[in-house]
């Protein structure tokens, strides 16, 4: 972490939980100003709920969320106050918009709703010109079905940054786009970024997408960041076998050796004792862990990495000073 | 900038109304609606208000139980009153009980649709159980108490359909909210920092509202229809001249017996003819505002 | 080719709605081998799907169909309703996307795929379909006990292996799947991928394979052909046309998804301008031209054809 930046937002120990379910159990994250940072993770990882809470969207079941340096102070206190400083931009565009209101009063319903001072018009011509629709006034009548996919997620892009929001949260921005439409918007997500000074907290289980646009990555799983530190770091020299094991099954990653863990990710109500990953963990089937860290997983867990940490990964085998890579590359 | 809004508005207006003209049903529907209507607003010039009255049609001299060929245009009931005039007047208190009813229903249905939909927990079970309580009264007891509890006046009539029919429309109108609640345009309108009343009045409604325009279509001919029943029951108003008082006094005093289809059948058919009117109109904006509909016919 | 098993000649698929023709394939002419496998990929509305809905003849009616689809040895389009009977699920059979909606919901997994069976009589009887439908869900790995599970009960990745189970039910020669992996995580992709390889490899089964994920089909298949606008605009060996394309467009589809470690791609998506076309309102000339950073004044007039851009590869570019 840049010294003397104070982070835009810190998730701490966070829990939400659905009855027994624990979607999220216990994750840290911090997104500095300017940065963008990708949480990826499988779905049923929690990755959609712990943005939700931080939008305010999910009430917490304990932990803390500090926006901008404010709101709760102690652990276990609970804040779901809304910040216009924190914006949303939803996987599905063509869900996000209400199909009875104009681009126009889709862009300018933030602004109304904060009794804005100004000329409401120019903003919302500002917001549109600045997402890429221009010119701006010939989109304002429109109705959201008259405009192609790509174009709606601009307008909800707009319509977000018309708040002036120094955080964006973004749940797949883009995963429901044609594949051509893909690369505009992450350019334009990544252009907001360097010329505003926004924050992105990005959503996804594209890594090629955290690879386009992201400074930092978080690899969730369970309910809990397993592995973080800068993009180029988790991406080409990944230390937690999942992490590792994810970016073996990417198609466009040839060199590495297919790692195809089997089943899918467990029930959020049945967490796994001991490590949570341990029942799937390649590294742990392989066999070539000694004895001291194996004997570990499935009892003692690693728990979540910390909040302050640059770099860490949540796994018996690399807090040992263990050279996961050597083994996990080569099984029997 | 409202300016354009208004435009796209009275645009999708025009584009219900091109599409509503499409439909052979809907129109068949409107056409007979209007000439009733038309019928209930002309009365006064129609047929002498005082015709309704046995005294002023035995001054008049009126024959007792004419048929139309003696008494032109429908002839007289049993005490020399026209039956033309009651058709006319009669137009006028079904139309207006039974669109005054169906505000009433739509008006409680919706708002309780709505906040039991919306808020949700506590609030919405218990809106539910009252609903469901109202559901399962057996209706005509209901109704019977309460006209003879409360008097019998249009009013009261009114209040009593309106009382007794909302809890379908409230839980059609739920039903309806939950989806939409479920939509993620509504999550977005909470990140900006939307509060409850915000959200029903420019995310809610507005989805609903074409539902609730089309029940409200669907809810008249009921209205209509329970009207006839209390009052052919003797339960209506006694001053006002309803199709189904007519066709309560028709049937009390002997009209099937002697063969004085004059008397009833005028009422009859307009009952009938308004309320497939009305059925046919909602069918068609069901149809618009829900085009699956029409399709899988 | 001769041993074609699937070999389509000048299709053209035209849908009639509210009395405007939409042409949503153009002219398109591909061939697949016995046990090869062709990776068609496009964006939404490019016809990729209607032009693999048209081989099993699933087009709704009043749709225009012209040209030839000759599959295992039968011309498909002039097949009598009997005959296209025999050739769906037995020579060809189609896996869509594991949705909800493409199972009902209302019957058990495993009576859903003994359904083709007893409607093909590819089964002795019930107790002969029973260990029939056993032995398939073990083979797309999922335990027995899984026939009796209705399809809300699955994940996203189960309901997608019950779909191929019941896509091999009556040992189809040609397999489509279209979008097979759109909607699942990448795991379980990786897990269906390798499923369908394996099939493959153990069936001699012909796929061809349909998505707008330019990487699951290099991955997956051979060959690769790119639609753009209803029609074929590169055509090669999947490796090579995924590295290497001809076409600007290929390029950029391919662009789309990055390659991890790849400096040129670190912090630069890549991507087209506008929006794909809508068929039925083409634009003129080269269909991709408003798009293309390449486009210049050749690419107006006409509508460049297929044509050989290096070995066994061809695209459609006026810079080819």
């Amino acid at each position: 972490m840049r010294a003397g930046v104070t982070p835009l937002v810190e998730v701490e120990d966070l829990h939400v939980h659905f009855g027994a379910a624990r979607a999220v159990d216990g994750a840290s994250v911090r997104v500095l100003p300017g940065e963008v940072l990708a949480l990826v993770g499988e779905s049923g990882s929690g990755k959609t709920t712990l943005i939700r809470a931080i939008q305010g969207l999910q009430k917490p079941t304990s932990g803390v969320i500090r926006v901008d340096g404010t709101g709760g102070s102690s652990p276990g206190h609970v804040q779901t106050i809304f910040n216009p400083t924190v914006q949303m931009v939803f996987q599905d565009p063509t869900g996000a918009l209400n199909p009875r209101q104009t681009i126009y009063e889709i862009v300018a319903e933030g602004l109304r709703i904060k009794r804005h001072a100004g000329s409401e018009t120019e903003q919302v011509a500002a917001a549109l010109s600045r997402a890429g629709l221009r010119p701006p006034e010939r989109f304002f009548p429109l109705y959201p079905h008259e405009v192609s996919g790509g174009q709606r997620q601009r307008v909800v892009i707009a319509g977000a940054m018309v708040m002036e929001p120094r955080l964006l949260l973004a749940d797949e921005p883009v995963a429901s786009l044609d594949a051509s439409i893909r690369g505009e918007i992450l350019a334009l997500m990544r252009r907001l970024v360097d010329e505003t000074g926004l924050a992105i907290l990005v959503v996804t289980h594209d890594l090629g997408l955290a690879w386009n646009i992201a400074d930092r990555v978080a690899v969730m799983y369970l309910g809990r960041i397993v592995e973080t530190g800068p993009t180029e770091q988790i991406l080409e020299n990944p230390r937690h076998p999942y992490t590792r094991a994810l970016l073996s099954v990417v198609p466009e990653t040839r060199e590495m050796e297919q790692q195809i863990l089997t089943g899918e990710i467990p029930d959020p109500a049945r967490i796994p004792a001991g490590c949570r990953f341990h029942p799937r963990c390649p590294l742990l089937q392989s066999g070539d862990l000694p004895e001291a860290i194996s004997s570990r997983c499935p009892i003692d867990d690693p728990g979540p990495t910390p909040l302050e940490a640059v770099s860490a990964a949540a796994c018996w085998a690399v807090t040992s000073g263990v050279d996961s890579t050597a083994i996990g590359l080569n099984p029997g | 900038m409202t300016s354009i809004a208004m435009q796209r508005r009275r645009a999708t207006a025009s584009r219900v109304w091109a599409q509503f003209r499409g439909s052979r049903q809907g129109m068949i529907g409107l056409a007979v609606l209007l000439v009733f209507v038309a019928m209930a607003l002309a009365a006064p010039l129609l047929a002498d208000v005082r015709e309704l009255n046995p005294v002023f049609a035995r001054a008049q001299g009126n024959p007792q139980w004419a048929p139309p060929s003696v008494f032109p245009p429908l002839g007289t009931d049993y005490i020399r009153r026209s039956v033309w005039a009651q058709f006319v007047w009669g137009s006028r208190v079904s139309l207006f009980v039974g669109l005054a009813a169906t505000v009433l229903t739509i008006l409680i249905g919706s708002v309780v649709g709505i906040v039991s939909g919306f808020v949700g927990g506590k609030v919405d079970a218990i809106f539910m159980r009252v609903t469901e309580w109202f559901l399962v009264i057996p209706f005509l007891p209901l109704a019977i108490v309460l006209a003879s509890v409360l008097g019998r006046n249009v009013w009261n009539i009114i209040f009593v359909i309106g009382i007794t029919s909302w809890p379908s429309t409230a839980r059609l109108v739920r039903a309806q909210v939950l989806t939409v609640k479920q939509r993620l345009f509504v999550d977005r309108a909470r990140s900006l920092g939307a509060g409850g009343g915000h959200i029903v009045a420019h995310h809610i409604l507005p989805n609903v509202s074409g539902l609730i325009l089309a029940n409200a279509t669907l809810a008249v001919p009921i209205s209509i229809l329970t009207e006839t029943t209390l009052s052919f029951l003797g339960l209506g108003d006694p001053s006002a001249a309803s199709w189904g008082k007519t066709l309560e006094e028709a049937f009390v005093n002997g009209a099937m017996a002697r063969n004085a289809w004059w008397y009833f059948l005028p009422a009859g058919l307009g009952i009938l003819a308004v309320v497939l009117a009305f059925t046919l109109i909602g069918r068609t904006l069901e149809e618009i505002a829900n085009p699956r509909l029409s399709r899988s016919r | 080719m001769s041993d074609a098993l699937l070999s389509i000649r000048d299709l053209s698929i035209t849908y009639h709605s509210q009395g405007r023709a939409v042409p949503a394939v153009r002219g398109v002419s591909l061939d697949i081998e016995k046990g090869g496998s062709l990776g068609l990929a496009g964006e939404s509305g490019c016809g990729k799907s209607t032009l693999a809905n048209s081989i099993l003849r699933l087009l709704p009616a009043g749709t225009e169909v012209t040209g030839q689809i000759t599959l295992d040895g039968k011309e498909v389009l002039g097949l009598s309703p009997g005959g296209l009977r025999a050739v769906r699920w037995t020579a060809g059979a189609i896996v869509f996307q594991g949705a909800l909606h493409a199972l009902n919901p209302v019957q058990t997994v495993g009576d859903q795929i003994a359904e083709p069976m007893s409607l093909h009589r590819t089964v002795a009887n019930d107790d002969a379909a029973k260990d029939r439908v056993v032995e398939l869900l073990r083979r797309v790995g999922l335990p027995a006990a899984r026939a009796e599970s209705y399809p809300h009960e699955l994940s996203g990745g189960q309901r997608q292996r019950v779909l191929i189970a019941m896509a091999l039910a009556c040992d189809p020669h040609l397999l489509i799947a279209d979008e097979p992996t759109t909607a699942l995580d990448l795991m379980v992709q990786a897990q269906v991928l390798a499923l369908l390889d394996d099939l493959k490899e153990e069936r001699n089964l012909t796929l061809l394979f349909i998505t707008h994920d330019l990487s699951v089909l290099t991955y997956a298949c051979e060959r690769l052909a790119v639609m753009y606008a209803g029609r074929i605009v590169e055509e090669g060996p999947a490796w090579e046309v995924f590295e290497n394309g001809s076409h600007p467009y290929t390029r950029a589809l391919a662009a789309a998804f990055p390659t991890i470690g790849d400096v040129g791609s670190r912090m630069a998506p890549s991507g087209l301008g506008g929006d794909p076309p809508t068929p039925g309102d083409l634009p003129g000339g080269c269909p991709f031209h408003p798009r293309c950073p390449l486009a210049h004044d050749a690419c107006l007039p006409a509508e460049p054809e297929l044509r050989i851009s290096g070995e066994a590869r061809s695209a459609a570019c006026v810079l080819v």
